[in-house]
Order: C-alpha cells, then structure tokens, then sequence
C-alpha cells in the first residue's frame, strides 16, 4: 500500500522557491523534464518527482535522495518545461539545503568532488586538477577508478605536478570566498 | 578584432589542445587575443552546486577585470563560457545579487561587460562567408559530427547564439572549412560533464550512446567545443566501448579542424594531445586534396 501524504506542510515549498526563485508549486506535472532527463536511468526520483515531493513538502525525502546529486546541471529540463520553472536551479538549491541539514547523502561522490574541487580553487585561484584527484581520491577511498589514465595524461602534459597560480589571485579569491560563505549564511 | 581571453582553468591543463588550437586558429585570422590579467576560476559546477554567491561573485571577479581592458570577453571553454554568462543575467536581473557581488568583490559589477564564445564570434562577428575565404587546405571528403552539448545552448536566454534544439554554427564551419557535416540526432544531447570523476559509468553509458550516434551517421570525426565533452567522448572511449564495441572515432575540437583547414600544422594545434589519434583524419583529408589537385591537372 502506497503512504497517503497530507498537503500540510508548505514550508519547505516555500524555503525553495525563494532560496532558488523558481515557481516550483507551478509544475504541472507533464513529465517533459523527465523524459529528457539524461540521468533518468540512474535516477532514484525523476525531476518530475522532485517537484511534486517539493510541492508536498516531503523535504526529508528529497534531501535524502539520490537525484539531487546526479544532475549534471544539463539544463534540458530548464530549457523545456512549459511553466518556465528552472529545474537546474531547484536541483542546485535542493543540494545546498541538503548540506546545510546534514541530510544523509545516499551516495558521498558528487559532494567530495565539489568540495575538493572547491577547496583546490580557494587555495589556488584556479583548480590544480592533480591536486584535486589526489584529495577526492583520499576522501573517498576510491583508489583505482581512472588510476589508468594518470601515466597517459601526465604524458600528454594534460596534468601538471604544480599548481599554476598567481598568489595575488589566490589571496583574492581566498578573501571572496571567505565573504561568499557569510553572504550565504544569511540567504 | 580584439577580445580579453578567458582561458580558464582545464585550458591550462586537460584541455591545453583546445588553448593552443583556439589561440592558433584565431591568429591565423586577425582575431587578437588578450588573457585577462590574473584571471581566477569561474567556479564552474561545483560552486554553484554549493554555493550561490560564490558561483556568481568568481566570474563577476574576472569581469570587472576585463571591463578594466575595455574589450568584450571571448571564452573558449562551454563550461566557463556558460558561468560568465549566467553571473552577467543574475547581476542584470537581481538586484540583491549586484549588492552581493559588490560585498563578495569589494567592487560595484553591474553586467557591463559582454561574453561571448568563439563560435558565436566567428559565426556573428567574423561570418562564416570570411572564414570559407581563409582556408587553404579544405577538409575534402571529410565527414564531421558537430557535437555541441549543453552549455553552449541552455539555457537558451542566458547563453544561446544559435536555435537551442537545433544549433548549426558549427556545421556551417565545417561546410566552409571544405568538410561535410552529418545530420545526427544527438547535437545537444548530455555527455555526463561533471559526473566524469564521481560517476564515470554514467557517463561511458552517455558517451557511447554518442558514439554510436555518430558513428551510424556515418561520422569519421566529431568535432566538439568544450573540454569536458571532449575528455569523456575522447580519453574516456574505452570506457564508453564497455557499453558495446565502436570503431575508433577521433574527438577533435572545432578549432582544431578549422586550424587543419587553414593550413596550421598538427604540432601548432596540439592534435599530440589526443587519446584516439587523427591519422584517419588526416590522411582522408590528405587523399582528398591530392583527388582535387588531379582533377585539376586532369582539367
């Protein structure tokens, strides 16, 4: 038997639109973003689905799922939905409020990526993209994944061992986004 | 015609084919190009799966630079291209964004300065009809899959200068450059970008449904414009053959081909990089000139 859901809680619709300024309570449910959905297979909810379980305030169970971390921000969905809702953009917001609740993440992978890459640009101003494997890797103790294709991209000069920076750069952008993080707080 | 270059951050490193080849191409044709001095990340996807601010305040960064250079912005990376793009609508159109932007970066940005990607100068600025009048060594016989992905089209408000289903541009250089353009289905299908590290099934699932796209239209190439479509279609076919074996299929960039096309070197164009070679490339577009030159003797 499927659990009824009561329309009651409209606070995490509301926390949503804001925070992403999309009329997400304006889907219909037509289902077009789903059906171009390039992750749809391996998603747990289709975009679809994340709506309506947002529209229901389900806010547990879509900051738990599976979906929000596998968008890869494609942008069809945006790009077609008829009620001009910016699905990426929930799915961006969904993820940002999955961190801040600590909500278990089904899956850690996207996040380590993200936060390595992130920390690689605070530290240096660009990504040193040997660096940045190197930190996910540990992270996630993911050892042999791709380790076949370092010797090549090392040959092919398409990883450096040295990050390339400026360091008058990097102290800019280490003071941004020291100031992002407290603008963030307050959103 | 000057633009600030924005190289961006896998042009320096995975993709230093597509700098070198973009930065060729565009000397070859009297486009100069300036770098933005100390110019950071954009941020790219992780920022603004993170962080809202940030994702818009890192390109903002950069912009105010080049409005200091007085030039509009050129970028050759789908990815970066698509951040400026996107930080320029937010401060256009938010209010409370331009204030951030302005506490983040300790200076006012109100979108004054404009980006465009390489395709859209050549096909707006430069015209297609000047490019077909450059080429010197047409890429005869050679037939080309134009791959443009997702982000050099969606959102089709914030950074489309071509139909958003449906773009062309890089055709229509194919076309001028000598070459023939397949019609395939998959111009702006997903390729799995970002997911390439955490996720790197998926996106051998979505490479090679592309593959085999390309390949059943009869592509000998595809020519792409964006780093990370370029890495996964490229040095991540023997993942995509996982799901089903292709015949080896050359991921070239555009500006790679535009470069063969205008008589540059492979050295000068950084086809070395490549993980599937282009022999086949070049020896079809070698045959090719050698069947013109003889129809012209013959005539």
């Amino acid at each position: 038997m499927t659990k009824a859901v009561e329309w009651t809680n409209t606070a995490f619709l509301e926390e949503v639109e804001r925070r992403s300024g999309a009329p997400v309570g304006a889907c219909l449910q037509c289902h077009k973003c789903s059906t171009g959905c390039p992750i749809a297979p391996e998603m747990d909810l289709l975009s679809s689905q994340v709506m309506r379980m947002v529209q229901l305030g389900l806010d547990e169970e879509t900051l738990a799922s599976k979906a929000i971390w596998l968008c890869a921000s494609c942008e069809a969905c945006t790009t077609r939905c008829p009620m001009e809702i910016d699905i990426a953009g929930v799915m961006d917001t969904l993820r940002m409020l999955a961190v801040e609740r600590k909500a278990a993440a089904p899956d850690e992978r996207v996040r380590t990526f993200n936060d390595s890459f992130l920390k690689s640009v605070r530290r240096h101003g660009r990504v040193f993209e040997l660096g940045m494997m190197t930190a996910y890797k540990l992270r996630t103790r993911d050892f042999f994944s791709d380790v076949d294709k370092v010797p090549a991209m090392l040959a092919k000069r398409k990883l450096s061992f040295l990050p390339h920076h400026s360091s008058a750069a990097a102290k800019e952008v280490r003071e941004a986004f020291k100031r992002a993080d407290e603008e963030e707080k307050k959103r | 015609m000057k633009y600030a270059f924005f190289p961006g951050c896998s042009l320096e490193s995975t993709a230093w084919d597509f700098d070198k080849s973009t930065r060729a191409m565009c000397q070859a044709l009297d486009i100069e190009l300036t770098d933005i001095p100390d110019w950071t990340c954009c941020g790219s996807t992780p920022a603004h799966s993170s962080n809202a601010s940030l994702a818009t305040a890192l390109p903002a960064m950069n912009l105010q630079k080049a409005r200091e250079m007085g030039l509009e912005v050129m970028a050759a990376c789908a990815s970066c291209y698509a951040r400026l793009r996107t930080a320029n609508h937010k401060v256009k159109t938010d209010e409370q964004e331009r204030e951030r932007v302005k506490t983040i970066t300790g200076a006012a940005y109100a979108g004054e300065t404009p980006v465009r990607h390489v395709l859209d100068v050549l096909v707006n600025e430069y015209t297609v009809e000047r490019v077909r009048s450059r080429i010197s060594k047409p890429l005869s016989g050679l037939r080309v899959a134009s791959y443009y992905g997702c982000l050099l089209s969606r959102p089709p408000e914030v950074v489309a200068f071509d139909n958003p289903e449906h773009p062309t541009c890089m055709d229509e250089l194919i076309d001028a450059a000598g070459g023939e353009p397949v019609d395939w289905p998959y111009k702006t299908e997903c390729c799995g970008a970002s997911l390439s590290l955490s996720n790197a099934n998926i996106v051998g699932r979505l490479s090679h449904r592309l593959l085999a796209m390309a390949v059943e239209a009869g592509a000998d190439c595809i020519a792409v414009a964006c780093p990370l479509c370029q890495m996964n279609l490229d040095m991540r076919q023997a993942d995509a053959n996982a799901h089903g074996k292709l015949p080896p299929t050359p991921a070239l960039y555009i500006t790679q081909l535009l470069g063969l096309a205008l008589g540059l070197k492979p050295d000068d164009l950084g086809l070395n990089a490549l993980t599937i070679n282009a022999n086949a490339v070049l020896k079809k577009i070698s045959s090719g000139e050698r069947r013109s030159a003889q129809a012209g003797a013959a005539r």
